[in-house]
């Protein structure tokens, strides 16, 4: 008894967190757990047959690839600006280091309209690269323009921080040691960046993998080409075919806990890095 | 310094014509991802002039969208600054089993998609789902209804204020609360007169990003809205409505609204950065 009260003189813990927990509780973990139960209804070849039907096959892939493509883009362009904004300066640098953080900010079927216009055929870029034969809208390529677009911030905000951070002593020991400037960008800079790197690359794809409103202008979703996973789930739902929707909903949500943990060990590591 | 000599000095910056095309190469694939994008809207927005632009925001759909869009920016948005304040404050002052666990949920609604937030309240709460008979024998809507909507953008928005403060009151300690107590203040007054003053930045910088994604929040609200015009479109539904039937220039004109908030965001944003950045430097 005397000990819990040497522990902290502070009030409020009861209330604070009983109210912390009801509200998660109410809020997140009784509904997810309601899914899952949901779906514990159906029986296992229903649900295989829902969560493996060629279309939703499609589905998966088109989804993965594109955010798996959308979030290397990130990783080579996010670290392009990550390195130029923290070691170089250039007029307007404070506007474009703010500006990064619009995928964010910015409503997603804003962007979804935005760059369906952009890319179709007539749009200021799609009329260009439809010239060359390239059609971006209503095809595989407009997905991973908008995986891409909505992903943008999460490699430069990862690596920014530890770029900034980083002891420039290392690269003169490494230059004077005889290495060349590529040299020590490779073996000293990259792999000091590299937790945080591959965190921000993570982030983006788990984001891109369950991104819906981005997508869904420029998709086009035409059946088995250009459907993500998520644009499934809602045309079932508003089907009211709640098991096929609940099915691959519990596959999306596996897929996200299973990233979620591979985002926290990557976390884990940069930190013990860092 | 004068160890150094040119040659590295030369090994640890990169040639001028280098350094040059990086930032070209940076700046241009900005220019595509992000000021296109921009452009593209304000252009379709205004395109038709000022008075076009005006009839589409003040059509009596649009008003209603905009009105919803409020009326759940005002109960979400303090809804779950209060929460993350509560939980920050036992997280950071206080030891219990079991913290590490809860500091790992918060984090996950980030990972789950936003159409299968609102899928898992469609299932709770829709005419099929677990308490659609019992609503429905109460005379009860949400699904299809404002509370639905409401429900969903709160649980897509639970984390941004808890995930601000969390470390931010970890880092500060409670020795300023325990002297308050100690000079005879109660609770409320030390949080309110000692901790309040110390965590207000990161509070707003949380309050500012929940609130950008409350307004935006568009897949799970298009799974529990049923769209109904002028009841349960929010803003970005009305712009999908818009879009859908071809009315373009509407479409944007009401787009051009969300994009002035998000500017206004980063810029906020902006300045709760460098007024923090001003503070940790003067400490």
């Amino acid at each position: 008894m005397g000990k819990a009260v040497m522990k902290s003189v502070l009030p409020g813990f009861g209330i604070t967190l009983g109210f912390s927990v009801l509200y998660l509780s109410l809020l997140f973990l009784l509904p997810v757990a309601g899914l899952f139960l949901f779906t514990l209804q159906m029986s296992w070849a229903d649900f295989w047959v829902a969560i493996s039907h060629p279309q939703v096959v499609a589905s998966y892939k088109l989804s993965f690839a594109a955010s798996f493509i959308g979030a290397t883009i990130n990783a080579v362009f996010g670290t392009l600006v990550a390195w130029v904004l923290v070691r170089y300066q250039f007029l307007g640098k404070k506007v474009v280091d703010a500006l990064v953080d619009l995928p964010f900010a910015l409503p997603t079927a804003v962007a979804g309209i935005a760059l369906v216009t952009l890319y179709s055929t007539t749009g200021w870029v799609g009329q260009y690269l439809y010239l060359w034969g390239i059609k971006v809208a209503y095809s595989e390529i407009g997905v991973v323009i908008a995986l891409t677009y909505i992903g943008l911030p999460f490699v430069v905000r990862t690596v920014q921080p530890v770029l900034a951070d980083f002891s420039k002593e290392l690269e003169e020991a490494s230059a004077s040691l005889g290495a060349s400037r590529f040299t020590t960008i490779r073996r000293v800079i990259l792999p000091a960046v590299l937790p945080a790197l591959l965190t921000g690359y993570a982030l983006a794809f788990a984001k891109a993998v369950g991104e819906y409103g981005s997508v869904i202008f420029i998709s086009g979703n035409l059946p088995y080409r250009t459907e993500i996973t998520p644009l499934l789930i809602v045309s079932k739902a508003e089907q009211y075919d709640y098991n096929g929707a609940a099915a691959i909903g519990v596959v999306m949500l596996a897929a996200a806990f299973i990233l979620l943990l591979i985002i926290n060990s990557l976390q884990w590591w940069a930190s013990k890095r860092g | 310094m004068n160890t150094l000599s040119p040659t590295t000095d030369h090994a640890i910056t990169e040639a001028p014509w280098i350094k040059w095309s990086l930032i070209g190469l940076a700046l241009s694939f900005l220019a595509l991802f992000l000021v296109l994008p921009l452009a593209v809207v304000l252009y379709g927005a205004f395109e038709a002039g000022i008075n076009v632009w005006w009839q589409a925001i003040t059509d009596p759909d649009a008003l209603a969208a905009i009105r919803l869009t409020l009326l759940v920016l005002i109960i979400v948005v303090p809804t779950n600054a209060i929460f993350g304040v509560a939980i920050a404050w036992a997280i950071a002052k206080f030891e219990f089993r079991g913290k590490t666990l809860l500091i790992s949920i918060i984090d996950m609604p980030f990972a789950i998609s936003p159409v299968v937030v609102g899928l898992i309240f469609v299932i709770l709460f829709g005419a099929q789902g677990w308490f659609g008979p019992w609503l429905a024998a109460h005379d009860l809507k949400v699904i299809f209804a404002v509370p639905g909507i409401i429900i969903v953008i709160m649980f897509g928005t639970l984390p941004f204020v808890a995930r601000e403060l969390i470390p931010l009151m970890q880092q500060q300690g409670k020795d300023e609360e325990e002297a308050s107590l100690t000079l005879g203040a109660n609770g409320l007054k030390t949080f309110w007169y000692v901790t309040l003053p110390n965590i207000k930045w990161g509070l707003l910088y949380g309050v500012i990003l929940c609130n950008a994604r409350a307004m935006g929040e568009f897949g799970a609200v298009a799974v529990v809205s049923g769209r109904i015009r002028g009841e349960t479109n929010t803003m970005p539904l009305h712009i999908e409505v818009l879009y859908n039937e071809y009315m373009f220039t509407a479409a944007f004109a009401v787009s051009s609204l969300l994009t002035g908030l998000a500017l206004v965001t980063i810029v906020l944003k902006s300045m709760v950065e460098w007024k923090d950045e001003r503070k940790h430097k003067t400490h």
